[in-house]
């Protein structure tokens, strides 16, 4: 017997919700990934290829990736300290401080972007103490790496918040019981259960890192070979009319992206089967 | 007999709510106490208090005489069992008994040797490498209890271990930790609001009631002689009826008294099956209850509501009859105390002179 | 009377016990407050700093000067078209999510999700390859004269696109958590869709409703990357207020850029306020029952 694809309700507003809802959805989304496929197929394999292996680009990936892994890290243990400190420790202006973590996600790009690079820049605050130890903050790796730690610290946070808010007490307080002093409680006890949520907002990170530009275009450089990040590239491509190029350096991007996206779900799934009650 | 556990003018509150107010209880080595009460009566601040999990604002806790208030729960020596079991779920049962073990540095045989000893004991023998998710409520309960024994603590604190249980498992459950802690020999405090738990499992029961203790002792003794009013309506069911010298035999009530009448020391029955007409007044059957073991009656008798046990085998009441209603024994109180009176028409009316 | 039931006062839920000494404490409070200082107070402080770094005149001119002034109306249009018509997305697609089961909604949701996996940038390149002047429509578009590319459409199309997410990511989890119980209850007194909409759902989902508007405003007024691809930067004429902000600041005019960069910072500040209102509206319903 051949199974309903819906499941009978009696709520109304199915047809016109959902319709309204894939018809936007082809409009604005489907369609335009339609177009760029169909124009990535006037490109033959080899000239693909040719495109993706010129050395600009492959510097380009590799300051893209490489920053939003170093900055997706970094972000790993800030983000975990914070999280940590806001959900178990009770300061002043906490509340305060919890309603800043979103600021990197409201905030628009550009305007981190520039603010980022005043503050790293060698006449800037931070950027001028740099200085004295030969550190170079903007224009730099390390420059694209500090945006990028800006951009995804809210992930990492959002997500470990949670996990540690619905903590079990008890069962902290069970292994304090067993004699276990706060370092082992933390690596034996909470650190597994946070495992899959550090894992996830990391993914999170890492994803939003490797196609950002607004807030890292300024404070690179955008110097080809050393300090281009791949967004930029396509926009350059993009301007000299050629689309070919831009939608090859594209359709990598966009695979990895999506590979990124399948790992993310995968991994929530996993963890979720794992610790059925 | 050494005193295990010494507790002197413990007190604490949280806030303005004062949870635990000057509680005083000795507790022997190798006893099982039941710390029994109604929610909010203290007894789990206390247990975690004893735990070191909370600090007590004033009093002085002592265990083998040597007073511990400022050891952490590590520096104890004890072994926690929550009610919702608090194992840990990314670790198998065996790795989960073996925690304790593992933090005291002993060597992997003994952990290996001393974790089967357990799961033989607990009955959990083929499990070793199961999951916490992978186990009933039951089996969650005893891996918990195994590992809270591991490590040969020297006190046992079990807070409300059977609530999270089905009923008919919770039975069996109850049975077997009391075989096991008698086995073991370890000295335990165990939480419950359950009367029914504490009286089958405790050798003694310390009653609260909103942060102080209410009284100290045996099942039975609590049973037989309550010493408050809380403790007489706490265990067992029971009602309270007017006292003003209207029931038979309870003539000369303490002014401004009220009487508080237990349903097994209610005895009601046709004029044919009652044992001491004389002694009984006239009611009326308002309701019927099967209980199982028994019928609980609902009866009315002199503008009160009384209640009794009727054995299964006496013929069936029910509302409406007018039937006779025998107290045996009131609980007569009031602001000042309490005490037990007995029937005083349960005389043979017609004594036969030879 | 009864005397097991007086009634008790509740205490306070307990919070666990803490292992870890003082001191650890408040090493870790220090570091995080360090952290968050550099990463993300010293930022928000700078703009302002930098704004008004010449004088209130000159922070004012550069805000009213024809070109900036002409990059807000542009962001405000563009936010005007862009955010109504993805909050009506965002109400559709978290009605049909939330209170229907059926095949394939996981596909939906990660359809949903598709733009925060997506560079802006490539948001942007793949409204060029279907409407710029060498894409898919590009020929039939210029043959009659319509501008997407390089004009207002564009830039609308490229901000929907990035933005459509926001308020039905916001509504789905508060609807699910709802669950249908009320608006079932409302279906056997015999209430038609709209009404039940209107008067059931919707004022359980207001704050939720309200905080995914307002975040949805503030991302669409302040996207780059997609926007600066598809605006060709003309400037007073395609030229957002990021976009306008990029312009002054590459022409070394840091005052100026920074002042219109304020106006979005004030923006942001507006929204995370929303949110803390929303949360704190949301925890009021809970404890007082729902």
């Amino acid at each position: 017997m051949f199974k309903r694809w819906k499941e009978e309700s009696i709520l109304p507003g199915f047809g016109l919700s959902m319709g309204y809802t894939l018809l936007y959805l082809s409009l604005i989304v489907l369609l335009p990934l339609v177009g760029l496929m169909i124009k990535s197929m006037e490109l033959s394999w080899g000239e693909f290829w040719a495109i993706v292996t010129a050395p600009r680009v492959l510097s380009a990936y590799r300051v893209s990736i490489g920053t939003a892994l170093f900055a997706a890290l970094a972000n790993v243990g800030i983000g975990l300290l914070t999280a940590w400190v806001l959900v178990r420790y009770p300061f002043p202006g906490k509340r305060f401080i919890d309603g800043l973590i979103d600021l990197p996600f409201a905030l628009p790009t550009a305007v981190a972007g520039i603010s980022l690079t005043t503050i790293y820049a060698k006449s800037g605050i931070v950027g001028g103490f740099l200085d004295q130890f030969g550190i170079k903050a903007a224009f730099s790796q390390l420059g694209i790496t500090i945006a990028l730690i800006f951009i995804g610290l809210p992930f990492v946070v959002r997500t470990v918040q949670p996990v540690l808010q619905e903590l079990d007490p008890e069962v902290e307080e069970a292994a304090a019981s067993l004699g276990a002093g706060c370092w082992r409680i933390f690596r034996k006890v909470i650190f597994p259960e946070l495992l899959p949520a550090l894992t996830t907002g990391f993914a999170l990170a890492f994803a939003r890192g490797i196609g950002e530009y607004g807030s890292v275009v300024f404070i690179s450089g955008n110097m080809p070979m050393k300090t281009e990040i791949a967004p930029l590239l396509i926009m350059i491509k993009l301007e000299q009319y050629d689309y070919a190029g831009a939608t090859a350096i594209a359709l990598v991007m966009l695979a990895l992206s999506f590979l990124l996206l399948l790992l993310i779900n995968l991994l929530q799934w996993k963890f979720a089967r794992r610790f059925q009650a | 007999m050494t005193m295990h556990v010494t507790v002197e003018g413990l007190s604490k509150s949280f806030g303005r709510f004062p949870a635990v107010k000057d509680v005083h209880f000795q507790i022997r080595q190798g006893q099982l106490v039941g710390l029994l009460g109604p929610s909010g009566s203290g007894k789990t601040t206390v247990l975690r208090m004893l735990a070191g999990l909370e600090t007590p604002d004033a009093g002085d806790i002592r265990f083998h005489g040597r007073r511990v208030n400022h050891l952490l729960p590590q520096e104890r020596g004890i072994g926690l069992v929550f009610q919702n079991y608090a194992l840990f779920r990314h670790m198998t049962v065996f790795e989960n008994i073996a925690f304790g073990l593992k933090v005291q540095k002993r060597s992997k045989e003994e952990i290996k040797r001393r974790v089967e000893e357990l799961l033989e004991r607990t009955g959990l023998s083929g499990l070793a490498h199961r999951l916490p998710h992978q186990l009933s409520g039951g089996q969650r309960q005893r891996v918990a209890f195994a590992r809270a024994l591991a490590p040969e603590p020297q006190l046992l604190l079990l807070d409300e271990p059977f609530a999270a249980i089905d009923a008919k498992v919770r039975k069996e459950l109850r049975a077997w930790l009391k075989s096991m802690i008698r086995e073991v020999g370890i000295t335990s405090i165990f939480v419950t609001h359950d009367q029914e738990e504490a009286v089958e499992v405790a050798d003694e029961i310390i009653i609260m009631n909103q942060g102080k203790v209410e009284q100290q002792g045996t099942p039975i003794d609590i049973y037989r002689n309550p010493e408050t009013v809380f403790v007489a309506g706490f265990i067992g069911e029971s009602t309270v009826i007017e006292n003003d010298g209207r029931w038979k035999g309870f003539e000369n009530p303490l002014p401004g008294s009220k009487a508080l009448v237990r349903p097994e020391n209610v005895e009601i029955g046709t004029d044919k099956d009652i044992s001491l007409p004389n002694a009984a007044e006239k009611g009326i059957v308002t309701d019927v209850i099967f209980r199982g073991a028994n019928w609980l009656v609902v009866v009315e008798a002199r503008d009160s509501i009384i209640t009794g046990y009727r054995p299964l085998d006496k013929e069936l009441l029910k509302p409406g009859d007018e039937v006779l209603v025998l107290i045996h024994r009131l609980y007569e109180f009031n602001d000042q105390g309490m005490q037990v009176r007995e029937n005083g028409a349960k005389i043979d009316p017609m004594p036969i002179y030879i | 009377m009864a005397l097991t039931d007086t009634p008790v006062p509740t205490a306070k839920p307990r919070a666990a016990h803490r292992t870890e000494a003082p001191w650890v404490r408040w090493s870790l409070i220090f570091l995080m407050m360090a952290f968050l200082v550099l990463i993300l107070i010293l930022p928000l402080i700078t703009v302002f700093s930098e704004a008004f770094n010449n004088g209130i005149s000159v922070y004012l001119d550069a805000i009213t000067e024809p070109d900036a002034w002409a990059a807000i109306r542009l962001t405000l249009t563009v936010a005007a078209i862009a955010v109504p018509l993805n909050t009506i997305f965002g109400v559709a697609a978290a009605w049909a999510i939330s209170k229907f089961r059926f095949r394939g909604k996981q596909v939906l949701v990660t359809l949903i999700d598709l733009p925060f996996a997506i560079s802006p940038v490539i948001s942007g390149l793949i409204f060029v390859l279907l409407f710029g002047s060498h894409g898919l429509f590009g020929p039939w578009l210029s043959e009659h004269g319509f501008k997407v590319i390089f004009a207002l459409p564009g830039i609308v199309l490229a901000t929907i696109f990035i933005t459509f997410p926001f308020v039905a990511r916001e509504l789905v989890p508060i609807m699910q958590a709802q669950g249908n119980q009320e608006e079932e209850a409302a279906v056997s007194m015999g209430a038609g869709g709209w009404r039940i909409f209107w008067k059931v759902t919707l004022p359980n989902i207001k704050w939720g409703l309200l905080y995914g508007i307002i975040l949805c405003n503030a991302r669409a007024m302040g996207e780059f990357g997609a926007v600066s691809v598809v605006s060709g930067h003309i400037r007073g004429q395609t030229n957002t207020m990021p976009l306008h902000i990029e312009i002054l600041y590459n022409e070394y005019q840091f005052t100026a850029s920074f002042a219109v960069a304020s106006l979005l910072v004030l923006l942001a500040l507006v929204t995370l306020a929303v949110k803390s209102i929303v949360e704190w509206q949301q925890r009021k319903a809970e404890t007082h029952g729902g």
